[in-house]
């Protein structure tokens, strides 16, 4: 699949920004966060806005965006739907929820933050969704990718808020759940990719022809000498030995580089921590970047089987 | 009914347009009749008339493309007249009187003074009756249209041994075959028919058996491939022919009745009569009878002997013509284990295919209860059908043994007894004719200011008819009827160009030309020819003085002429598919069609047609003036319904009579184009029953179709096994008679004009030194281009933008060529560049690639980026136009007896390209310039003809 | 209305049945379902860069060809993609819009591009890639079974079938209802062991390719004597010496 920038943004940006939400949520009540509301306001107002500029992104995905409105209406079968109209519910309670942070209203705060984090969750896994009901991908058409885009989300999320909270000198315990996240993360992506590496595909040329009856399958001719929408959209593929090395770029940047520096964080804390804080959240969302790249990249859509292997 | 449920507006019942016309498709030259649904002024959608006899409602994929071709940016705009030196693209609009003044006084300098130097060569034109009659009346013999590069030797191997052929005179009887033999054929002529009638042949479950190097197409449908390696048909053919002899699997009831099989030859070496038929005082072939021995061959009560020799009463020996031919293909040369490696097949396989043909014929006959009666006024209750059809094409008839081949399949057809039978290969009308038809071709003398009389392109019967000076030496400029092509019955057109620039035999001042794309892909190296046409002399002028050219399009000849007249698109004029050319007849009944504007150009364009009516008046050709020197037609559609090429005999023959009630003959008709578009733009005749089959002794049938204007004579067509012209030419050659080849070509002329079919490697083959050069090269039409005109078409050419070289993937694997790789096609005269694409079904010794999607960089008004300049190429490139190099006069790259151009000879060698040489093909000639005033190509394509949604 | 209609037993499921057997490869479908459609209901086809490089535009019908197995039992096969018209299409229930539906009343799955977004997301959804972006309009089309034409009472009745239909030369494409058996097209496809396309998708497509058929069974049994090879009898020719023919 054709790895689409504005996509890519979109799911990162407002991953981070419902996992921040989600964190800040659900900590924020219990009180594990530093006190400030300055602190609290900045982490909603960041969330936000990764939110919401995630969502503008996506809308340039769309060829008519000022229709986008329509997305809203089938949440009955259509994930894109239920993640449209999740993620305009889930500003409903943000909005509350940031209004009580920067008023400090505790008793508004913990419902209104449940709420958003139970929103941000929602929203996520229906982003995850989207990818994971699409059967012709197999890489996307697989049980971890769901849970993927939570997991993934939350880690970056808590990143970010480790990253705030060292700022505002309340860092331990969501640097180390960043840590711990980071570390799950990458084992959770290294057991993805062996699942889809081992799943065979389950439809070849043969299924997709009904020929294999006969034999082998191969393509002779295309139906047009040059390319087009569906090849350019589907037939995208990345070669292999660039897929190895930005898989370990991912797993590296993304998940070992910022587990190693919230642990370090917490071991050095004071201006180290800051340092640390930072570039483990950057690089969170740095490899987080390539990751995404990857998910399009590497999956294969059924249409291409129909065409001869782009070389 | 739809319930409407959704807030989806669908008008369910809009009308298509607001107008509906018929006419006859040009996408290709199948002629299929369409409804063309104009809405807005605009071509809303057209589809098949399901009441037209060729296509029968369906189009096929050119067909249904052509609104982008009527709204093609590369259509000619005006009249142009070059104003920089050829090629430059420097062009001058010019009004149309002026045109006309130029194109006629350069043509009337010509005919006052030497017709001869004038050269009118048509392409692929459907207007040959036209344009021939216009040649014969400016009085040169160099006229021809394109079949000499085409497919001559399917068409002279067929009318001088069956009457008919396979190319359009004929075609596989689709409803009732049980057993087909395609050889050598891509797409044809007959595109929808074909396509049609396999589907037909399938869903009754009769096999479909496709001999062709390649396997796509047709192939890829046929119940079984045959892989053959190119060339070698005639190998197979004989063989098969051998099968049959040694079972005696042969219909000899059929041969002796409608063949001259059991004709009696004379056998005396080194005489002047040796192989000549035995004639009775009257001339009529005799055979030898049981009991009275010799006897006239056409006799009911003969009792004729097939093999022998036998005493005549003047002493001499003869010997009848089965004899000769079962000796022949007896011989261990032909035994299928003898033929099998060369043609890349396993004799087995050779022996079963003959075998079923042999099945299928014998063993499951076909009977109709109908009575007939043959030309001896026999009644037969039962037509007895042979169901095993053939068919054949370029595939046969573009190699330089192509027509003795194409005489072998008409044999093996005979021997089966498998012509014009319930379920056989049935005669399309006009066909059978008399073999060979009417007297030789004109042009012996041409003289200024005089017609020429009768027919430029005719059949010669011996040397006395070929068109050669008193030394041999060629009359004609592409020298064919010359004894380097004693049966060119179609002209020579590749050798046209070269010739006039070389003066041999003569220089010309005109070169005028109609719908050929000379420069490119319909020159065997085009960039050869490209030079003739600008070759200067010394004095500074170009060799070829003056070239007039018309075109609908920018094509890649469109810049080498100094006169353009730019032609109108088929749906925006008159034409006439007249039964005196090609017309649209099938096996059930001749027809003929027309085509009508249906819409108005939008530029300053004329109809060729138009113009050359007009041309002929202003030159005051007899034919097209009237006594007082005014012109005797208006245009094209006056033309059609009021010439007469003899009395009653005119373009059309429906309709005619003043009251529209004759048929083929009568007088001319004013309304008959208003007939003609009531009727669907179309006219067909059913036969009857009665006649439908054994044409060519059918009583009913030949006295109907002499009625018809359709024959001359309605005497029995015996089909020729043995074939006299040749032996008359081959004893000229042996030295006899007054008309004798020059020494340089009489072994050619001795060899190859055997009376009985024979294989030879191809000539191109023979010459040269073929080691290094391991492949043989062919081409194949895809189906969804016709030649370079789609290319223009913004649908076609998705399609078809680039073009690949296919070759065996186990070959290539081995080579260390990959999918994808780009290579260097080297032969013998030069090389061109490509991409590979491996595939499974090639004979392993064969590489090919589709025809004519290579463009010249800025043709047709596509950007020279296109991917048709840059990864499409031109197998013509590599394919000389001579053979090899060697003493005597520099000889045509053809048949040798036809004429026929050789495309399909060619041998090559494939090498990986050195890196950095990928990306873009060579040779990659300059850009061309449009002529002014073209229109800019849209960067976005929204056609929609009426609007937005209804 | 992206959900999908519920199924009802007998419900007529229009769709095509295209004969692999006998597919020619011509472009014939593709080239006359383009000039229908783009003055049809989904009007227009647009076609981007139509005179230079990098050509392509959108259609709805698209001609492949594969080679399938090896050697003498291998095959070359042309076939025609489109849309499926599945019967749990994907397409229809991604759409977040509604844009996209499936009918009722005759199972034609179509878009209404007055209210696509252009997000793709049906493009993804379809295995079969039978969803063609109009990138000009930003709005997705396909292969409407040419629902302007099948109803269309201004036609010909027994003209009333998809354009690609209509043309077809080889008669490789057939239309009918395919959720009646006693259809022609279901009869069709129950003789030739008609099949759909990628079944473990589990979208039901309602078209049908009928497979390329082994071989023709016309041919029985060759004629068996074996005859005599000419170098075993002295003269061959001397079998016809004796045949009394008349003619
Ligand atoms: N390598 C290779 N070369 C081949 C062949 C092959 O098999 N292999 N085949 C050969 C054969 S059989 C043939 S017939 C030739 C065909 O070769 P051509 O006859 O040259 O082929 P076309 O491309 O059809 O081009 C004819 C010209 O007619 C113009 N034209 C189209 N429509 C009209 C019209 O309505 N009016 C006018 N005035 N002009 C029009 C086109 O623009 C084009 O320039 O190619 C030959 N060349
Ligand atoms: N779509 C389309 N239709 C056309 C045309 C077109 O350009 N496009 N052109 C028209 C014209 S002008 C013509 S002349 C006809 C030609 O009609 P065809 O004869 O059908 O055309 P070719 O493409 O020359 O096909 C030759 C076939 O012979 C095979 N072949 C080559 N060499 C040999 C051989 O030695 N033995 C055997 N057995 N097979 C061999 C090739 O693989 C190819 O399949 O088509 C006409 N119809
Ligand atoms: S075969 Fe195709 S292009 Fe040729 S006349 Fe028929 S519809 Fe037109
Ligand atoms: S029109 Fe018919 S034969 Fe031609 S490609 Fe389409 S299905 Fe095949
Ligand atoms: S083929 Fe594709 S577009 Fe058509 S109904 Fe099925 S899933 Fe939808
Ligand atoms: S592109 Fe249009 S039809 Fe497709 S899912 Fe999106 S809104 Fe629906
Ligand atoms: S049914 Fe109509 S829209 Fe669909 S492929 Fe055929 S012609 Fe095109
Ligand atoms: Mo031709």
């Amino acid at each position: 699949m054709k790895p689409a920038p504005s996509i890519i943004f979109f799911t990162v940006a407002s991953g981070a920004g419902y996992g921040l939400l989600f964190w800040l949520g659900v900590l924020k009540p219990l009180g594990i966060l530093p006190a400030s509301s300055m602190f609290s306001a900045t982490a909603a107002i960041i969330a936000l806005a990764l939110i919401t500029a995630g969502l503008c992104s996506s809308l340039l995905h769309l060829g008519r965006p000022e229709r986008a409105w329509r997305a809203l209406s089938q949440w009955r079968s259509s994930w894109l739907s239920r993640e449209g109209v999740a993620a305009v519910l889930t500003f409903l309670p943000a909005t509350v929820f940031l209004i009580a942070l920067a008023h400090g209203e505790n008793a508004l705060m913990v419902p209104s933050g449940l709420l958003s984090a139970l929103g941000a969750a929602v929203t996520v896994y229906c982003t995850g969704m989207i990818y994971a009901s699409l059967k012709p991908i197999k890489e996307w058409h697989h049980p971890m990718v769901a849970p993927g885009y939570l997991l993934f989300a939350s880690f970056s999320g808590v990143s970010l808020l480790a990253m705030l909270a060292i700022f505002w000198g309340g860092g331990f315990f969501p640097a180390l759940v960043a840590a711990a996240l980071g570390l799950a993360a990458l084992m959770f992506k290294r057991a993805y990719w062996a699942s889809v590496d081992a799943t065979p595909a389950g439809s070849t040329r043969e299924s997709a022809t009904g020929l294999g009856f006969i034999g082998k399958v191969r393509p002779l001719e295309s139906p047009h000498t040059e390319a087009n929408y569906l090849l350019r959209e589907m037939a995208f593929r990345v070669g292999r030995v660039h897929a190895a090395k930005l898989r370990s770029i991912a797993l590296l940047l993304g998940f070992a580089l910022p587990a190693l520096m919230f642990c370090l964080a917490i071991i050095l804390g004071g201006g180290a921590a800051m340092v640390l804080g930072l570039l483990g959240a950057a690089s969170a969302i740095a490899g987080l970047l390539v990751e995404r790249w990857l998910i399009f990249a590497e999956a294969t859509h059924t249409v291409a089987l129909y065409y001869p292997t782009q070389r | 009914m739809p319930d409407g449920s959704t807030t989806d507006r669908i008008a369910y019942s809009a009308p298509i347009g607001d107008e509906v016309k018929t006419t006859t498709c040009y996408m290709c030259a199948c002629r299929c009749g369409i409804r063309v649904h104009l809405k807005d002024g605009r071509v809303r959608y057209i589809e098949g008339n399901p009441d037209h006899p060729v296509n029968k409602g369906v189009l096929c994929g050119k067909g249904s493309a052509g609104i982008m071709t009527q709204y093609s940016p590369a259509r000619l705009q005006a009249p142009l007249k070059r104003i920089g030196p050829r090629g430059s693209g420097d062009y001058a609009e010019i009004s149309w009187d002026e045109a006309m003044e130029i194109a006629t006084s350069a043509l009337k300098k010509v005919r006052e003074t030497d017709p001869k130097r004038l050269a009118f060569f048509t392409g692929r034109d459907q207007s040959q009756s036209l344009t021939g009659f216009w040649a014969a009346q400016f009085g040169t013999p160099n006229f021809a249209a394109h079949g000499g590069f085409c497919s001559v030797n399917m068409a002279a191997g067929g009318l001088y041994t069956i009457g008919g052929s396979f190319w359009e005179f004929g075609e596989p009887d689709w409803e009732r075959a049980k057993y087909l033999l395609i050889l050598g054929v891509a797409e044809d002529h007959d595109s929808n028919p074909i396509k049609t009638g396999l589907a037909a042949l399938k869903k009754r479950n009769a096999k479909v058996v496709s001999v062709n190097p390649v396997r796509t197409g047709y192939s890829a449908v046929a119940d079984e491939w045959v892989g053959i390696r190119p060339g070698t048909d005639g190998l197979l053919v004989m063989a098969l022919i051998h099968e049959l002899l040694r079972h005696d699997w042969v219909d000899s009831e059929f041969l002796v009745r409608h063949t001259n099989a059991h004709w009696l030859v004379v056998r005396n070496p080194g005489g002047a009569d040796d192989g000549l038929f035995v004639r009775d005082a009257d001339g009529k072939p005799q055979a030898w009878d049981r009991a009275q021995g010799a006897m006239d061959a056409a006799a009911a009560d003969l009792s004729p002997v097939l093999v022998g020799d036998f005493t005549l009463a003047d002493g001499r020996i003869a010997r009848p013509v089965f004899h000769l031919m079962a000796e022949r293909y007896l011989g261990a040369e032909y035994a299928p284990e003898a033929v099998a490696e060369r043609c890349g097949l396993d004799a087995e396989r050779i022996r079963r295919i003959a075998a079923e043909m042999a099945d299928v014929a014998f063993n499951q006959t076909i009977t109709l209860d109908q009575p007939w009666t043959d030309t001896l006024g026999r009644r037969h209750e039962k037509m007895v059908g042979r169901p095993v059809a053939l068919h054949a094409m370029r595939g046969i008839s573009a190699h330089s043994n192509g027509f003795h081949t194409c005489r072998a399949l008409h044999i093996l057809q005979m021997l089966l007894g498998a012509i014009d039978t319930p379920g056989s290969w049935r005669y399309k009308a006009p066909f059978p004719r008399p073999i060979p038809p009417g007297p030789g071709p004109a042009g012996k003398n041409s003289k200024p200011n005089t017609p020429l009389a009768g027919n430029i392109l005719s059949f010669t019967h011996g040397p006395d008819d070929l068109l050669v000076n008193d030394d041999g030496s060629p009359i004609r400029i592409d020298h064919s009827f010359s004894w380097e092509a004693p049966l060119g019955l179609h002209g020579m057109m590749h050798t046209v160009i070269g010739n006039a620039a070389k003066g041999d035999p003569y220089r010309i001042d005109v070169l005028f030309m109609f719908m050929a794309n000379m420069a490119w892909n319909s020159a065997m190296n085009p960039l050869e020819t490209i030079e003739c046409l600008t070759a200067k002399d010394a004095s500074g002028e170009y060799v070829i003085p003056t070239v007039i050219y018309s075109d609908a399009f920018f094509s890649e000849t469109v810049p080498y002429a100094d006169l353009i007249l730019p032609d109108t698109t088929y749906l925006e004029r008159w034409d006439c598919i007249s039964i005196l050319d090609r017309p649209i007849g099938s096996s059930h009944g001749p027809g003929d069609a027309i085509r009508q504007p249906v819409l108005k150009p939008d530029r300053d364009v004329r109809p060729f047609q138009d113009v050359l009516i007009e041309l002929g008046a202003r030159l005051g050709l007899p034919a097209f003036t009237k006594e007082d020197g005014s012109a005797r037609f208006k245009d094209y559609a006056d033309y059609i319904v009021n010439h007469e090429r003899m009395p009653g005999v005119g373009p059309l023959a429906g309709w005619r009579g003043e009251d529209g009630s004759a048929k083929g003959v009568g007088k001319p008709n004013p309304d008959q184009l208003q007939r003609y578009i009531e009727n669907g733009c179309f006219w067909r005749h059913n036969f009857s029953a009665e006649e439908s089959y054994f044409k060519h002794s059918n009583k009913l049938y030949l006295e109907n179709a002499k009625a018809m204007g359709l024959i001359g004579k309605s005497d029995q067509i015996v089909l020729q096994i043995w074939s006299e012209p040749l032996q008359k030419f081959r004893l000229a050659a042996e030295g006899h008679g007054a008309k004798q080849p020059p020494e340089a070509l009489r072994e050619r002329v001795r060899s190859y004009c055997d009376p009985l079919p024979i294989w030879y490697a191809p000539l191109g083959q023979e010459a040269h030194d073929i080691s290094g050069f391991p492949f043989s090269a062919v081409t194949q039409r895809p189906m969804a281009m016709y030649h370079s005109w789609g290319s223009m078409n913004a649908w076609l050419r998705q399609i078809h933008g680039a073009n690949r070289l296919y070759m065996s993937r186990a070959k290539g694997e081995a080579m260390g060529i990959a999918q994808d790789d780009w290579v260097w096609v080297e032969s013998r005269n030069g090389r061109v560049k490509g991409q590979v694409t491996l595939m499974e079904g090639v004979n392993p010794d064969t590489v090919w690639t589709w025809n004519a999607i290579g463009k010249r960089a800025g043709a047709w008004m596509l950007s020279p980026d296109a991917a048709e300049a840059e990864r499409g190429f031109l197998l013509n490139h590599v394919i000389s136009e001579w053979l090899p190099a060697q003493t005597g006069p520099r000889l045509a790259n053809a048949d040798p007896i036809t004429g026929q151009a050789a495309w399909y000879d060619l041998r090559v060698n494939i090498k990986k390209c050195a890196s950095g040489e990928e990306g873009i093909t060579a040779p990659h000639p300059s850009a061309l310039t449009p002529p002014p005033n073209m229109p800019e190509p849209p960067k976005i394509l929204r056609f929609n003809a009426g609007g937005q949604k209804p | 209305m992206t959900s999908l209609p519920t199924p009802t037993p007998g419900a007529r499921k229009l769709g095509l049945v295209i004969d692999l057997d006998t597919c020619v490869g011509c472009h014939a479908c593709a080239t006359n379902c383009k000039e229908w459609n783009t003055s049809g209901h989904m009007a227009p086809l647009p076609d981007h860069q139509p005179y230079s490089a990098a050509q392509e535009g959108v259609w709805f019908n698209r001609v492949h060809a594969y080679e399938a197995g090896d050697g003498d039992e291998g095959r070359t096969v042309h076939f025609p993609r489109s849309c499926m018209h599945c019967e749990t299409p994907a397409c229809v229930t991604v759409c977040p819009t509604g844009a996209s539906y499936k009918r009722a009343e005759d199972g034609i799955v179509l878009v209404n591009t007055d209210m696509c977004i252009g997000c793709q997301l049906c493009a993804w959804a379809c295995p079969y890639g039978a969803r063609e972006l109009d990138e000009d309009q930003g709005v997705m089309k396909k292969c409407t079974l040419c629902v302007d034409r099948i109803y269309n009472e201004t036609i010909p009745e027994d003209r009333r079938v998809p354009a690609c239909v209509s043309t077809c030369p080889a008669n490789a494409r057939h239309f009918g209802d395919l959720g009646d058996p006693n259809s022609d097209v279901s009869k069709l496809v129950a003789e030739r062991g008609g099949y759909e396309l990628m079944p473990e998708m589990g979208y039901q497509p309602v078209n049908r390719y009928l497979p390329p058929r082994k071989a023709s069974s016309q041919v029985k049994t060759a004629p068996k004597e074996a005859g005599p090879l000419p170098s075993q009898i002295t003269n061959p020719l001397l079998r016809w010496m004796d045949k009394v023919l008349s003619r």
